[in-house]
Order: structure tokens, then C-alpha cells, then sequence
């Protein structure tokens, strides 16, 4: 029999089952992997083996019972740390809700639970969900299992802001983890690690507490090791909830039944944007090899035009700074989250100092942004320039949707780089998500999918953006390059 | 436009961020950095285009004209809401004098 922790989502629901294994033995086995991990690679913020054991026990009762185990009946999962779970510290990777014990269930863990799944521990992240390589976050950097292949063994980024996640899966930690994707979050670190991860069309998964960063771009998807492990986890999380006023009221589809790779009559549009001078050799190469692999499962591919790509970024570094000034206001020292009370100082200089203890360089940074770009005299000028913009790149989606299905491109510019390579330089951070970021602004479903190694040895993901509400579209044509790019390279044990 | 070492001090001071002498001085280029960079949609022609206001086209919804439709975000649940508070007292939040 195969080692348990080699299984994905749907090996092990199926094994469980059938009678196979059990699910106490499959949460065992992770969370051994969990534990045995946590010192070399920091994935986890904390971890809840017992979660893991009595969700398992209760799915092996109830196949005991003859019960309907749910579609993630005996999966163990990661959760990102910035879903509230209740009686579990939820932090967001921050100092000033270090100690917050929510009171309440997020509706996306709720449904996965429902579902059959439990938690093997709560995920490291970039702080509040703002980062690209996980180095932002007040529990540590999260290290990629991932090392290049020259023997220098840096430690490298697993990408970010869902790190701790895409570290975990890629692993063996856990088979499937959340992820949140606000700028790319999902995508970008499922690309540097050689996994896959989908972000839905805004709207399908409830953002009902889940910590906001940007409310106008957050969304909740899984993270896993192949398409259909995602279609299956996705179909658990996402589903009209009344307390998210921007929750899509439409049913959730089967998607994991109506994955094909077969794309004849489809056509894929190949954006001539996104080819920028000085593209990195090994992800132009990867991206071409992704056309001929939706050649070959039979779709048609044109170019087309996404005119105002260049200003996705700079519009992004408006809005979403704009929106995060907002939601993290509530952090006060008053209703929950640390408090910093200096002798003598009123409720003004307590919210101060409570602020700058609690909040990191880079949330700070946004922070300050934020409020600056919707200051009186400047708001014009920036946020609704910004958001007029954002009008300009959703318009050129939808064009280019009149002549195309689906979309494909590159997940990031580059493989993972090292920790510390951009911690100093805000701006080319930021760069990391110049690809995944338009589909952001648009709402647009998007995935990241492995297409294979660079010359160093790291994963390289290719991305497929498709229309509002086309999570199916958008994983067929995953599959397809999943089934022809043969990605079954994973890091080698050194933890 | 850039911003001074006065602008970012009166912008900390909005958002509620107590930031040393040191870390002012320090903000000051790495904001300056980000706005220059951002100063590029200036030259994107707006003209007749509305500000994006909802990615995909979706209603506000009333809900229910009922007490406690929803126990999850209904009322009645005090001891949940002060659980995590740094400092509750008698029921309620408690904070520092706010009248001299």
C-alpha cells in the first residue's frame, strides 16, 4: 500500500470508503508528518492533532453506521490562519491578534467540516495576507521544502500571502489546504511550490469570517496537489451565505463531475501583454509548452489584447491599500487583539500605541498608503483614478472573453527566489503578482496549475483566467495541461 | 506629488499609528517609492468611464425583518462578544478615562 501522506483529496475520501484505510489512520499519518516538520519548515501557526483524530473518528462511525461520509468525508486539511475558527487561535500572522480565540466558525471551515474534512492545524501566512514570500508574517518565515538543484541549499520562499499552505501540501503535510487570494495569493504560491490552486469567481465563497484585508478582492479556494482535488474542495467550500452581502446567490456546480480534458471547440487566448521585455527564458518556455499542450487536447489558440494590463498593478497598490486602511481600523485595543495602555495615556494614545505594537512593517506600510490615497484633496486623484481603471481592465476581460473561453499565461515572472531577495524593496515585491493580479481586479475565476521545473530545479505554475462563474472552464482546461505537463516532481526529504 | 516628513506624521496620526522619530524618517522614501510608482495611472484616459464599484454584478440584499434571524450574527450573546476583550468590565468594554 501506498504511504497514506502520498494521498490526495480524493484518493483518500475514496479509500476511506471503501474501507482501505481508516481516516483515523490517514489523520494520523499527516499529523505526524505535521509535527515532524514544523521545526526545519514553520508551516504551521499551530497545529490540532486532536481536530484531526476525532473529525476522523467521527467519519470512521459514521461509515460504521452506513452514513453518507460527505464529500471530503476523512480528508485532513490545513487551514490558513486567517479563517476565524472557534475555540482555536485565529491570528492572521499578527501580533495584535495574537491570543484571539474566535467565538464563531468562518462559514467556508464550517462547510468543510460539514463536509466530512477535519484540521490538522491552523497555517502560517504573510501578515494580515499582505506578502508575496511568507516573510511578513510574526510567526516566522515559512521555508519552502523546495531547494535548488545546486547544492547551496538557500532557504527558499514558498511564496505568498498563503505560504504556510502551499509550504504544507507540497510537503505531504496535509493533502489539500485553504488558501485566500486577494492580489494572488493562492496562485502565486502554488506556482513556487508545484501544486495547484484556484481562485473562485468573487463571490462564490463566503467571506464571513475570514480576517478582511481587501473586501472588494478577497476570496477563499483550496490549495492541492491536482485539479480534481481542487474541484472537490472547492465544491465544499463555496455556496450562498446570507451574511456575506457580496456572496453569489447561485447553486454550487458539480464540479468535480464535469471535469473533461477534452477541449475541442474551445479556444484559449494567449494575451500579448503579459510577454514582457526580459521575460524569464525558462517561464516563456513553460508558458509556450502549455499552448501546444491545449493544441493537443483540441482547442484553438489566438492571440488577444489586454490593453490596460500595465495599470493592474499600480491600481491594485491603490484600492487594496485604500481598503485594508478601512478594515484594519478595527483593531483598537478595545474589543479584542492585544492592547498597548502606556501609563497615563488616554484612549487616543492607547489606539496609537496598540497600533504600532501590534501591526508589522509592511501592514504599517499599507496602512499608511491607504489612508493617504482617500485623504481629503487626494481621493480623486487616486482611489477613484484607481478605481476607474479597474472599470478599464475588467472592460478588456470581457472583450477579450468575446473571442475566447479561457485565458492562458504564466502565474508569476519567475520561480521562487530566496528569502530576503525583496524583503527591502517594497516595489519589487509587489512585481511578483504583475500576472495574477488583473484577473483579481476583474473578479475573474483563476487557477495555477504545474507545468514543470526551471533550470534550478523549482516548480513553474501556468495560469488560467476564464469568464465570471467558469470555475469549470477554467479547471478543464487544467486538467488538459495537468495531464500533458506529467508534473510529478516533488522536494526531496531534507526536514 | 511626494509626501514630507509632516505629511507622513499627520497620515500616522489618521490612521492611529504611533511611529518613532526613526521609523517617520524611514517611511518617508519608502512611501515616496510607492506613490511615484502609482503616478502612472495619471496617464490612462478616463474620460466618460464610472468607477468600478462591484466586480460582478450582484444586488444588496435586505434580509428578513426578524429578531435574531440568524443566531450567528444576532444579539443576546454578550459574554461571546467581551470574551476576547483586553479588558472587560461590569459587561461592557472597558477603556481608558475619556472625559478630564
Amino acid at each position: 500500500m501506498t504511504e497514506l501522506t502520498e494521498l490526495g483529496v480524493a484518493a483518500i475520501r475514496d479509500g476511506v470508503a471503501k474501507g482501505d484505510f481508516t481516516a483515523a489512520e490517514v489523520a494520523e499519518a499527516f499529523n505526524a508528518n505535521v509535527a515532524a516538520a514544523q521545526d526545519a519548515l514553520n508551516a504551521f501557526i499551530v497545529a490540532t492533532p486532536d481536530k484531526a483524530i476525532a473529525a476522523a473518528k467521527a467519519t470512521d462511525a459514521k461509515r460504521a453506521a452506513g452514513e453518507a461520509l460527505g464529500k471530503m468525508g476523512g480528508v485532513p486539511i490545513g487551514m490558513k490562519d486567517l479563517f476565524a475558527t472557534v475555540g482555536v487561535q485565529t491570528t492572521a500572522a499578527s501580533h495584535i491578534l495574537e491570543g484571539f480565540v474566535p467565538q464563531y466558525e468562518s462559514t467556508v471551515s464550517q462547510k468543510l467540516w460539514d463536509a466530512g474534512a477535519g484540521m490538522l492545524g491552523k497555517l502560517n501566512l504573510d501578515q494580515f495576507a499582505m506578502g508575496s514570500s511568507n516573510e511578513t508574517s510574526y510567526f516566522g518565515n515559512v521555508i519552502s521544502p523546495w531547494r535548488r538543484n545546486d547544492g547551496g541549499n538557500a532557504p527558499l520562499a514558498p511564496g505568498g500571502s498563503s505560504g504556510g499552505s502551499s509550504a504544507a501540501v507540497s510537503a505531504r503535510l496535509c493533502p489539500a489546504a485553504t488558501g485566500t487570494d486577494t492580489g494572488g495569493s493562492i496562485r502565486q504560491p502554488a506556482a513556487f511550490t508545484g501544486i495547484t490552486g484556484i481562485k473562485p469567481t468573487y463571490g462564490r465563497c463566503s467571506r464571513w469570517g475570514i480576517v478582511a484585508f481587501a473586501s472588494s478582492l478577497d476570496q477563499a479556494g483550496p490549495m492541492a496537489r491536482d485539479t480534481r482535488d481542487c474541484a472537490i474542495m472547492l465544491e465544499a467550500m463555496a455556496g450562498f451565505d446570507p451574511k456575506d452581502a457580496t456572496s453569489l446567490d447561485m447553486p454550487v456546480p458539480a464540479w468535480e463531475a464535469g471535469l473533461s480534458a477534452d477541449l475541442a471547440g474551445k479556444t484559449v487566448g494567449i494575451p500579448r501583454e503579459y510577454r514582457m521585455d526580459g521575460m524569464d527564458a525558462d517561464v516563456a518556455k513553460s508558458w509556450d509548452d502549455g499552448i501546444a499542450w491545449l493544441k493537443d487536447a483540441g482547442a484553438r489558440v489566438i492571440d488577444i489584447a489586454l490593453p490596460h494590463t500595465r495599470y493592474a498593478l499600480p491600481a491594485y497598490y491603490i484600492i487594496a491599500p485604500a481598503e485594508a486602511s478601512s478594515n484594519l481600523a478595527r483593531y483598537d485595543g478595545v474589543r479584542y487583539g492585544l492592547r498597548d495602555l502606556p501609563d497615563g495615556a488616554g484612549l487616543q494614545d492607547m489606539y496609537a500605541a496598540t497600533r504600532a505594537a501590534g501591526f508589522g512593517a509592511e501592514v504599517k506600510r499599507r496602512i499608511l498608503i491607504g489612508t493617504y490615497v482617500l485623504s481629503a484633496g487626494f481621493y480623486d486623484a487616486y482611489y477613484t483614478q484607481a478605481q476607474k481603471v479597474r472599470t478599464l481592465i475588467s472592460r478588456d476581460f470581457t472583450a477579450a472573453f468575446e473571442q475566447c473561453d479561457v485565458i492562458l499565461a504564466p502565474t508569476a515572472p519567475s520561480a521562487a527566489f530566496a528569502l530576503g531577495d525583496n524583503i527591502d524593496d517594497p516595489l519589487s515585491m509587489y512585481l511578483n503578482d504583475v500576472f495574477a493580479v488583473p484577473a483579481s481586479l476583474a473578479g475573474l475565476p483563476a487557477m495555477s496549475v504545474p507545468a514543470g521545473l526551471n533550470r534550478e530545479g523549482l516548480p513553474l505554475g501556468l495560469q488560467i483566467i476564464g469568464r465570471p462563474f467558469d470555475e469549470q472552464g477554467v479547471l478543464n482546461a487544467g486538467l488538459a495541461i495537468e495531464q500533458r505537463a506529467g508534473f510529478a516532481a516533488k522536494p526531496e526529504k531534507w526536514w | 506629488m511626494s509626501v514630507d516628513t509632516a505629511t507622513v506624521a499627520r497620515i500616522a496620526a489618521l490612521a492611529r499609528i504611533k511611529l518613532g522619530e526613526g521609523e517617520l524618517e524611514a517611511m518617508v522614501p519608502e512611501l515616496n517609492g510607492i506613490l511615484a510608482w502609482v503616478e502612472q495611472l495619471g496617464e490612462v484616459d478616463v474620460a466618460g468611464v464610472e468607477p468600478m464599484t462591484a466586480v460582478i454584478e450582484n444586488h444588496l440584499r435586505l434580509r428578513d425583518d426578524v429578531i435574531d434571524a440568524d443566531p450567528l450574527t444576532g444579539g443576546g450573546i454578550r459574554d461571546k462578544v467581551l470574551a476576547n476583550a483586553p479588558a472587560a468590565e461590569h459587561g461592557f468594554f472597558g477603556v481608558p478615562k475619556v472625559i478630564e
